[in-house]
């Protein structure tokens, strides 16, 4: 495989993007071209084979002239369309900054810094198109009780089109904010995202990601977070949508005392492929951390979870938790789980585990003998098992959409 | 009601039930007891459809239908209500959710309209009214965390607001100490009616205090070997099955 489909982009891309990130696009490239694309071979791929989006001739998406909202929208929310950022009528917080990256009036040092474009091609394959995105700037001392919620729309062309998405969420030190993340769209399409988090000392972020894309779409997506001392990060990942999907999460922890919880929660059915891929780096002494994934396979689906934790020689203290437990609903349903925790201290406390079964063959039965057909019976312990992650989203709005999406 | 002809079940190649006649009336309430491994709950098993079980020989009318050509929901929805011996905890479903989806499932089967939010709540804090259950049972998930009093207690107060016509309590008084086991009884006696029919599956006689039974059946390697009066029940906590079971033997011989 070779990456013509995507170098062959750079220079029509260039002539129609402005010049601001010029220089970050030229370094990515060259990271871009200096990577191997992974193969079954590559051991953090070995379950998720991307051969089709790499040989997919994606075309650039058309630049859509988006016209402002006639009235201010209900609450703190944005539209990034086929990656351009898309004017608002928002009333934005006084010092907060939320808009687009391409309007920016400020420098934006940690864009480009946390994310790992030397090590991962498609996050090279971002920052090499990138112009355009959502920023989120909370000032230090500034609580949001408003959630922010950004939609990533894909608006499908003739052709397949690269939905190139990157958002940058720096939050001051004691700041609480909420961010969701939306991604929705029809037909074919590949959405490739970026998100970069930076927390200073003692921010709070509730992070939110709804992976709703079209069931024909690919969906690959790297969310970095680099924590300072005493933040805390909480995300619940959810992914429903897509034919081939890879989402990586990758904590770090650059100061003390800090507290991470991870949790997702993927439902895949048809032939669909999900994966999750995680990466808990506990590089300072005394942070906590709590992994929680579940998933539900039906159908031919095909799930991945790979949950690595990095207890680095330093970190004494660490408090590091891994789950991953997975219902099979079909025969064919296929589930590749594989926790990896390298530990090099040793004044630590760290578990993982990973479960996979079925429905449970009594509770179907006591909930048939209650005049609750098999099927609803099914829908309703499905429902219970997913209802764990769902029930610790804080967004009440956001619980109940899943919980009917889920139920149907 | 219920007419059991000559019923025979087995379990992964055992014979369990062989042949067991049975006929329970509106308004009576019939109580089975017998020793462990007699076949009691493998007989509430094949009545509500638990699908470890197999049919060989036999037939069961319920109001002259064909009970064992049912599912089990369909069961439920002709007004078959059994009392698990060991209730199932189902995390994640709240004990309101799981009644309001059983009442409805069952009003649907009957042709009746769906209740709403509402008119559930009513009908539901009016039945835990009658059986005293603590108010936020009904938000706790389904036998999630409870202790054996209060699952027992919780299969009654399904009871009540799904109002079968024939209540299979299997081992209803198993676990419980003297306390729980009156309040369970004490809800069981609320519902009986006219209506209702009953079958009280119990180990020892003294449920059948509380529970007063109109027939005693005794169950011994599968078949009905004994019936009488609630007397039959005393005489077997004063004497065992034993004298029962040589009886039989005597009679073989």
């Amino acid at each position: 495989m070779d990456k013509a489909n995507f170098t062959n982009l750079f220079e029509p891309f260039d002539a129609r993007a402005t010049r601001r990130y010029q220089h970050l696009r030229q370094a990515a490239r060259t990271c871009f071209a200096a990577l191997a694309i992974p193969t079954a071979r590559f051991e953090d791929w070995r379950f998720t084979n991307v051969a089709p989006i790499m040989q997919t001739p994606f075309v650039l998406p058309s630049v859509a002239r988006m016209s402002a909202p006639r009235g201010p929208s209900e609450g703190l929310r944005f539209l990034v369309r086929n990656g351009q950022f898309a004017p608002h009528w928002c009333r934005v917080p006084n010092g907060a900054h939320i808009g687009s990256l391409a309007s920016a009036n400020t420098d934006l040092p940690a864009l480009g810094q946390i994310a790992d474009e030397s090590g991962n091609v498609f996050t090279a394959l971002n920052s090499s198109l990138l112009a355009d995105g959502a920023l989120v700037v909370i000032p230090d001392g500034m609580v949001l009780d408003q959630p922010i919620e950004i939609t990533f729309n894909a608006v499908a062309g003739d052709r397949a089109a690269i939905c190139n998405s990157r958002t940058l969420i720096v939050v001051g030190k004691n700041a609480h904010v909420t961010v969701v993340e939306r991604y929705v769209g029809d037909g074919s399409y590949f959405t490739n995202a970026v998100t970069e988090i930076a927390l200073s000392e003692g921010a709070v972020l509730d992070h939110v990601k709804l992976q709703q894309e079209s069931t024909a779409a690919y969906h690959i997506a790297n969310t970095q977070i680099a924590m300072a001392a005493k933040s805390v990060f909480t995300s619940h990942y959810v992914s429903l949508g897509g034919a081939l999907v890879r989402n990586e999460v990758r904590v770090r922890f650059d100061g003390e005392y800090a507290e991470a919880t991870v949790n997702g929660l993927y439902m895949a059915q048809g032939k669909q492929h999900i994966d999750n891929f995680t990466v808990i780096d506990h590089a300072q002494p005394n942070c906590a951390s709590h992994e929680l994934y579940k998933g539900i396979l039906d159908g031919q689906a095909h799930g991945v979870f790979n949950g690595k934790i990095f207890v680095r020689k330093d970190a004494q203290k660490t408090d590091a938790k891994q789950t991953n437990k997975v219902l099979l609903l079909s025969d064919d349903a296929t589930i590749n789980t594989k926790p990896q925790l390298e530990i090099f201290a040793d004044d630590v406390k760290c578990t993982h585990g990973a479960t996979i079964g079925q429905l449970d063959a009594a509770q179907l039965f006591y909930l048939q003998s209650r005049g609750i057909g098999l099927e609803q019976a099914r829908r309703l312990l499905t429902f219970a098992f997913a209802n764990d992650i769902v029930n610790r989203i804080k967004i009440e709005a956001v619980r109940d959409e899943l919980e009917s999406r889920i139920v149907r | 009601m219920l007419t059991i002809h000559n019923l025979h079940a087995r379990v992964a190649d055992k014979d369990i039930l062989r042949g067991i006649n049975l006929t329970v009336k509106a308004g009576e309430v019939h109580a089975i007891m017998g020793p462990n491994g007699s076949g009691k709950s493998t007989l509430a098993g094949v009545l509500t459809g638990r699908d470890a079980f197999e049919v060989t020989q036999g037939q069961v009318l319920f109001n002259g239908k064909d009970l064992l050509d049912m599912d089990p929901e369909e069961r439920a929805g002709e007004g078959v209500f059994l009392a698990f011996q060991y209730p199932v905890e189902i995390p994640g479903v709240t004990n309101s959710y799981f009644l309001r989806a059983s009442v409805n499932a069952v009003r649907k089967y009957r042709g009746e309209p769906e209740l709403d939010a509402a008119a559930f709540l009513k009908v539901v804090k009016q039945k835990a009214k009658l059986l005293h259950m603590p108010d936020d049972l009904l938000k706790r998930s389904v036998n999630e965390g409870f202790s054996g009093g209060e699952k027992k207690r919780n299969e009654i107060f399904q009871m009540a607001v799904l109002e079968p016509k024939l209540c299979i309590l299997d081992e209803t008084d198993s676990g419980l100490d003297i306390d729980a086991m009156k309040a369970v009884a004490d809800g069981v006696n609320a519902l009986r009616s006219p209506e209702r029919a009953m079958v009280v599956i119990t180990h020892y006689q003294r449920l059948l205090n509380h529970i007063v039974p109109d027939f005693v059946h005794v169950l011994s390697e599968g078949r009905i070997v004994k019936t009488g009066r609630k007397e039959l029940a005393l005489e077997l906590e004063a004497h065992g099955y034993d004298p029962i079971k040589a009886g039989m033997a005597g009679a073989a011989s």
